[in-house]
């Protein structure tokens, strides 16, 4: 396991998800007040500022919001990767997810349903990508 | 009762812009403001307020207070705002302010970076967990907004190409201007792509330089030389949020901050002659030009089909060459170039009819906005 790319940050506010992507059940919170999900994971509902928040399960479905194509290299980790997509995916519940769409990156359109599949690049983090249904 | 109207620019003043080695950010600012306070026809020992734009590529404490120190002077209002690329114009506004309510007289505005010879890691700096995902730098999250545009109203990259092709035609007559060789459809078209949908001639570039202005109120200025500008409108909005949470791509900041501008000087879209709009990538100007009513949503790109924003045309826009083609700094030399083109000083790219135009700053990923309307005239 030697996983060179940049890793997300894992603070108190996000543990519950990155721990939930590990478990390869992605859960996000919901606030308890005004029944909305958010993310990214804040300590109060940016919806209504209430901190009563619970972590729910989500479907894991979704659809591709928009998309680009990088072909700039920033990150030489990513040599080998460009050009890559990176896709805005708005999850049935309601929040985005910055990820990525397996498969060809021409194959990809705004409004394609998309599902949750989990990738274990290290033994700590999980990341979440998608593919097209 | 508003200050619009009551204040002027009444100097403004720039560095060369491009690749600018051993020059510092302070070393080019001090010039920039330099130069402004000449073009005014003041003594620097009558500016009493330093308003600036901490450099992007080196955020720095105290940066309004140690230019201040450069200049020599002992000021009695200093601030260094962020509001990325809407920062000047909300600076200069902020000066007006400060000086209505009797707490200086005469405030400099400025920016001044060097992120092409300096550090250009700020630009690929991660912005979050986005980058395990391998999104970086600015061009990724304008590239996210433009295909969003594009598809939202049935648009491909040809429909942004005026964009750059007028920035470049008008940066052809312009000697400070970074690129001036014009480009053709073709080019746009065959240059590389950044991040699809954006094509390397959709990106400004990074480059060094500085720019600055002077603001003071009209009664003050009246035995100055040059005419002066007056600050007939002005506006902000934000649309603030990351993309992950941004409501819309389609619209930005500029409806609520061109909304209260406009309407504080008086003037909707026909009234003015032409246009300084923050483009640091293609789609930005289309959407500013129908979020400031110039068109409707959805129409930004046939509206300059025509080209009705190139030289010749009847709307001319980004008269110096804009971020695309002039320097892909963060919004002072837009001012700048107002101020020039309403005074008549321009030459070879002088506009027509120069008595109102509109400047936008805008930053982040179309995160902050900023509005002037400026003229020849009090509203």
């Amino acid at each position: 396991m030697d996983y060179k790319k940049p890793l997300p940050i894992v603070t108190e506010t996000n543990r519950p998800f990155w721990d939930s992507l590990k478990a390869h059940a992605m859960r996000l919170p919901q606030c308890d007040a005004c029944g909305k999900f958010h993310a990214p994971p804040r300590d109060f509902c940016p919806h209504c500022l209430s901190d009563k928040l619970t972590w729910k399960p989500v479907q894991g479905t979704g659809e591709v919001y928009s998309f680009i194509v990088m072909h700039q290299l920033y990150d030489k980790t990513f040599a080998d990767d460009v050009p890559y997509n990176v896709t805005m995916v708005k999850l049935d519940e309601g929040p985005r997810l910055v990820s990525n769409v397996r498969g060809p990156n021409d194959a990809i359109r705004i409004g394609d349903r998309v599902k949750l599949v989990y990738d274990d690049v290290s033994a700590e983090i999980t990341l979440h990508r998608f593919v097209r249904l | 009762m508003s200050i619009a109207g009551k204040y002027i620019i009444a100097g403004v003043g720039n560095t060369k812009y491009g690749k600018l080695p051993g020059r510092s950010s302070e070393s080019l600012t001090v010039e920039a403001i330099r130069n402004a306070i000449q073009d005014a026809g003041i003594d620097k020992s009558q500016v009493d307020a330093v308003l600036t734009k901490a450099p992007t590529s080196n955020f720095e404490l105290l940066y309004s207070t140690r230019i201040s120190e450069h200049l020599g002077i002992v000021p009695k209002v200093t601030a260094t705002i962020d509001n990325a690329g809407a920062s000047t114009a909300s600076a200069l506004v902020y000066g007006a302010m400060c000086i209505e309510e009797g707490l200086c007289s005469v405030a400099v505005v400025s920016y001044g970076d060097n992120p092409l010879t300096g550090s250009r890691d700020v630009y690929a700096k991660p912005a979050g967990d986005t980058d395990a995902y391998g999104m970086f730098g600015a061009v990724s999250g304008y590239a996210m907004i433009t295909q969003r545009y594009l598809h939202k109203f049935n648009k491909t990259s040809v429909n942004l190409a005026p964009i750059p092709i007028g920035d470049r035609k008008w940066a052809s007559m312009n000697p400070n201007a970074l690129f001036q060789k014009p480009i053709t459809l073709d080019d746009h078209q065959s240059s590389r792509f950044v991040a699809e949908p954006l094509h390397l001639l959709d990106c400004c570039p990074v480059t060094d330089g500085a720019a600055a202005a002077v603001i003071m109120s009209a009664e003050r200025a009246k035995d100055l030389p040059k005419a002066p500008v007056y600050l007939n409108g002005f506006g902000q909005g934000h649309t603030a949020w990351e993309l992950v949470t941004r409501e819309h791509y389609t619209t930005s900041g500029a409806l609520q901050s061109g909304k209260v501008a406009f309407q504080m000087a008086g003037i909707t879209p026909r009234n003015v002659d032409f246009l300084e709009l923050y483009g640091p990538f293609s789609v930005v100007p289309i959407i500013t030009l129908e979020d400031y009513g110039f068109c409707k949503k959805g129409e930004g790109c046939d509206f300059v089909a025509d080209n009705k924003t190139h030289p010749g045309g009847a709307l001319p826009m980004n008269t110096s060459g804009g971020l695309l083609s002039e320097t892909g700094m963060p919004g002072m030399q837009l001012i700048v170039e107002a101020v020039r083109q309403l005074r008549g000083e321009c030459g070879q790219r002088q506009v027509p009819k120069h008595d109102v135009t509109v400047v936008s700053n805008q930053g982040g990923h179309m995160t902050t906005h900023s509005t002037l309307v400026l003229g020849t005239h009090p509203r």
